[in-house]
């Protein structure tokens, strides 16, 4: 007889692993990139290709050549990184910098602080905030949906505002909320918007957070703690000064905030660990986003707040423990 | 919408194999040995020498300490020697050893399996009738019955609750107990109320066994004081804290026993051990053991005497001990593997699981992504990774503080890891130090 194995209980183990959640979330992005591709076209499939093959590739070589360790790339973490920097900027961005930014979140944000589990901030938001800082022109250049589907490289003469960005210039010429020509809420939802090219589909991101509380991927409170906040701060600035502010419902359509609130927010290494500590970081989300997008100099002002918060989380991990049973007061 | 507990919990595949299985008697080999540590607390005492004739039934051994217990002879046989054996912890332990050379009974004994529903015994009688035939707790912790069932001064006992729930996964012996001894175990449901002076009892099973909830309530009926309570199929619903939580909502307070909320939980093989040692005067000297696995061929329910080694039920269930990987005395979640299946089966088990080699090798370790899995999973509302990386880098002022020692042990943060990483290892060494930590504090 061979020699029996002996390890403490339990002797099962479930069928989650890092790789099911990984694959997971790219199941869960799929919804959102479609529509990201049928918007944008080509553009959004080659700034897909290469960031995510850069991400992984840049993983491999810096686990095999500068860490010499074992390369773990087919856990799937790089390719989720590479698939959220691709849809968090336009379908114009030139290859080379969704290669810089590849960089930045692999090389610095990730592999530097210790790789997968060790990173503070969310690695595809600190990549878009430093293409945003270093390349403010091609980062700011929004191709037009379905008009700009054909274009390759050029991108000339098919490019407009996104919805943010017109109601910030407009607002700042003196205009009324009221008298700013925005997208119809209709557009807002299926996504007919310029922007991101991940981000633009309201539906199809949604869709994919119910797949992923479906999952068990993610649990409810962070997007929900943050889309509520934010609705709520910007529904009192817009009955405050309607003329001023616009309304909630745009606010929670528009931009970056659905992306961010289901899946950067969300992104696990750098969330909260309990139930109140996620509510807490999703409405410190909610609030930084309404400030910055109403009183600071960008239009948007997920990535900002998400990466705010992302700071935060080692403080909230020791404030909010988990309720215990039959805690004795 | 079906009752469990609030917080927490994991829903592994259930791989119940022995469910149809009938309980059938194994015939002990010709030699035995009777550990005489098999319940918490301290050994028994001997009382039989090397070359005494003993019967089945016959003390063994006496248990007069606070906490301790009785044991008895399983066979009629010669005592070959008290000797030390080696335990499922590894750990040098001293063991009676009989030579069997037949299964007479000793006079006092009714063998007769005819009901006998009429309770004639007091509470007191009762009490010390479960001392004398050496029940203890057999839904694993082998905690003596007849000590929880003296209620400590200034506290009240309201409710009985029998756990039926049987929610460790592959095992069915509990199950198959309440299919075959329904009325015997509502016999010793009433005989612990009566030993208790309750007036209410509630049997708790979960909803995959609804034969044994459909029989058990109809043999419930007749008594008003007793109710039958399906639940929803968790882990672990069976932990006491866990069980009276589903059926009461009332939480016990962290380090305190169930009657600080006037519940007292036994197992239901419990309650046939007391039918029997009330009714029949007859001693635990033998139980119902599952024997499953995919690794064997006839998955099978025994009834099994004390003392008799695991090999000889694996043989008998037709095991396959070239493809075996890991062999478990208890169920998957919290059972203890097996050094080799030379140990003998003692009042606390309640299964032997044989796992083949693949399955037997735990996922490779990977870092953790923070996904608190299983602070959601933890039943206990603990944080496991952080009491596993406390107590990893010998912080157990952090453990102690971040409540380790409510810990129950139940493995469903390490189940649930999806980076399979080894937290309940590392939380058991943490107990333990804390554990020495205070009471060296305490000295």
């Amino acid at each position: 007889m061979n020699p029996l194995i002996v390890s403490g209980s339990p002797h099962i183990h479930g069928e989650m692993t890092i790789k099911s959640i990984m694959w997971g979330v790219v199941i869960a992005l799929l919804p959102a990139w479609l529509a990201g591709v049928w918007f944008f076209g080509i553009g959004a499939v080659i700034v897909t290709l290469v960031s995510i093959a850069s991400c992984v590739l840049f993983e491999f070589l810096i686990q095999k050549f500068v860490l010499k360790q074992e390369p773990t790339v087919n856990d799937g973490s790089a390719v989720v990184t590479g698939l959220l920097l691709a849809m968090n900027v336009p379908s114009s961005l030139p290859w080379w910098q969704v290669v810089i930014g590849s960089l930045v979140a692999i090389g610095i944000v990730k592999m530097a602080f210790g790789g997968l589990g060790k990173n503070l901030f969310n690695p595809a938001l600190i990549a878009r905030v430093f293409l945003l800082i270093s390349f403010p022109v091609t980062m700011t250049t929004w191709p037009l949906p379905i008009e700009s589907r054909a274009n390759v490289f050029n991108f000339d003469g098919v490019t407009g505002p996104t919805p943010l960005g017109t109601l910030k210039t407009q607002l700042a010429m003196g205009q009324t909320v009221a008298q700013i020509k925005l997208p119809s809420y209709t557009n807002l939802l299926w996504g007919n918007i310029g922007g991101s090219f991940g981000e633009v589909s309201a539906i199809a991101l949604i869709i994919g957070g119910i797949y992923m509380l479906y999952r068990k991927i993610i649990t409810w409170h962070i997007p929900v703690s943050f889309i509520l906040t934010a609705f709520i701060f910007s529904g009192i600035l817009c009955l405050v000064n309607p003329n001023r502010y616009a309304d909630p419902v745009f606010h929670i359509l528009a931009g970056g905030l659905l992306i961010g609130a289901i899946f950067m927010a969300t992104d696990l290494v750098t969330s909260p660990m309990t139930a109140w500590g996620k509510i807490i970081f999703g409405i410190g989300c909610g609030v930084f986003t309404i400030l910055i997008r109403v009183f600071g100099a960008y239009p948007e002002g997920v990535s900002f707040a998400i990466l705010i918060m992302n700071a935060f989380v080692p403080l909230i991990d020791r404030a909010f423990k988990p309720k215990r049973f039959g805690e004795v007061k | 919408m079906l009752k469990t507990f609030k917080k927490g919990g994991v829903h592994p595949h259930e791989n119940k194999f022995s469910a149809n299985s009938p309980i059938q008697p194994i015939d002990p080999p010709q030699k035995i040995f009777v550990p005489l540590s098999q319940s918490l607390g301290a050994p028994s005492k001997p009382v039989v020498k090397k070359g005494d004739e003993v019967k089945a039934g016959d003390i063994l051994a006496t248990g007069e300490s606070f906490i301790s217990s009785y044991l008895h002879s399983p066979v009629s046989g010669k005592i070959e020697n008290i000797d030390d054996f080696i335990d499922v912890s590894g750990y040098r332990k001293p063991a009676i050893f009989i030579e069997v050379t037949g299964s007479e009974w000793n006079a006092s004994v009714n063998l007769s399996d005819e009901l006998k529903e009429d309770i004639t015994l007091e509470g007191a009688s009762i009490i010390q009738k479960v001392k004398e035939m050496g029940v203890v707790g057999l839904g694993g912790a082998t905690f003596p019955t007849h000590v929880k069932l003296m209620i400590p001064q200034g506290k009240k006992a309201e409710l009985l609750i029998i756990n039926g729930v049987e929610c460790e996964p592959y095992l069915t012996s509990d199950h198959r107990l309440m299919l075959e001894k329904p009325r015997e175990i509502i016999t010793g449901t009433r005989i612990l109320m009566k030993a208790l002076g309750v007036t209410r009892a509630i049997i708790g099973i979960e909803n995959n066994k609804p034969d044994a909830i459909n029989l058990l309530s109809k043999h419930a009926s007749s008594y008003p004081g007793i109710e039958v309570c399906p639940l929803r199929v968790k882990y672990p619903q069976g932990g006491e804290k866990q069980l009276i939580q589903a059926l009461t909502g009332r939480e016990v307070p962290s380090g305190k026993l169930p009657i600080e909320v006037g519940c007292i939980v036994q197992n239901v093989g419990t309650a046939f051990a007391v039918y029997q040692a009330v009714q029949k005067n007859r001693p635990l000297v033998e139980r119902v053991v599952t024997v499953t696995g995919t690794n064997v061929l006839h998955p099978s329910n025994f009834l099994v005497k004390i003392g008799t080694p695991v090999s000889a039920l694996l043989e008998k269930a037709g095991w396959q001990p070239e493809k075996a990987g890991k062999v478990i005395a208890g169920g998957p979640m919290m059972g203890k593997a097996l050094l080799n299946a030379d140990v003998p089966i003692v009042k606390g088990t309640s299964g032997i699981l044989v796992l083949n080699g693949k399955e037997s090798l735990r996922p490779k370790v990977q870092p953790c992504i923070r996904c608190a899995q299983c602070v959601s999973a933890c039943p206990m509302g603990l944080e496991p990774y952080y009491l596993a990386r406390v107590s990893e880098v010998e912080k157990f002022d952090l453990a102690e503080n971040g409540a380790i020692l409510d810990c129950i042990e139940c493995g469903s943060c390490q189940y649930i890891c999806p980076s399979a990483r080894p937290l309940l290892d590392h939380i058991r060494l943490g107990k333990l130090k804390v554990n020495q930590i205070i009471r060296s504090r305490n000295q």
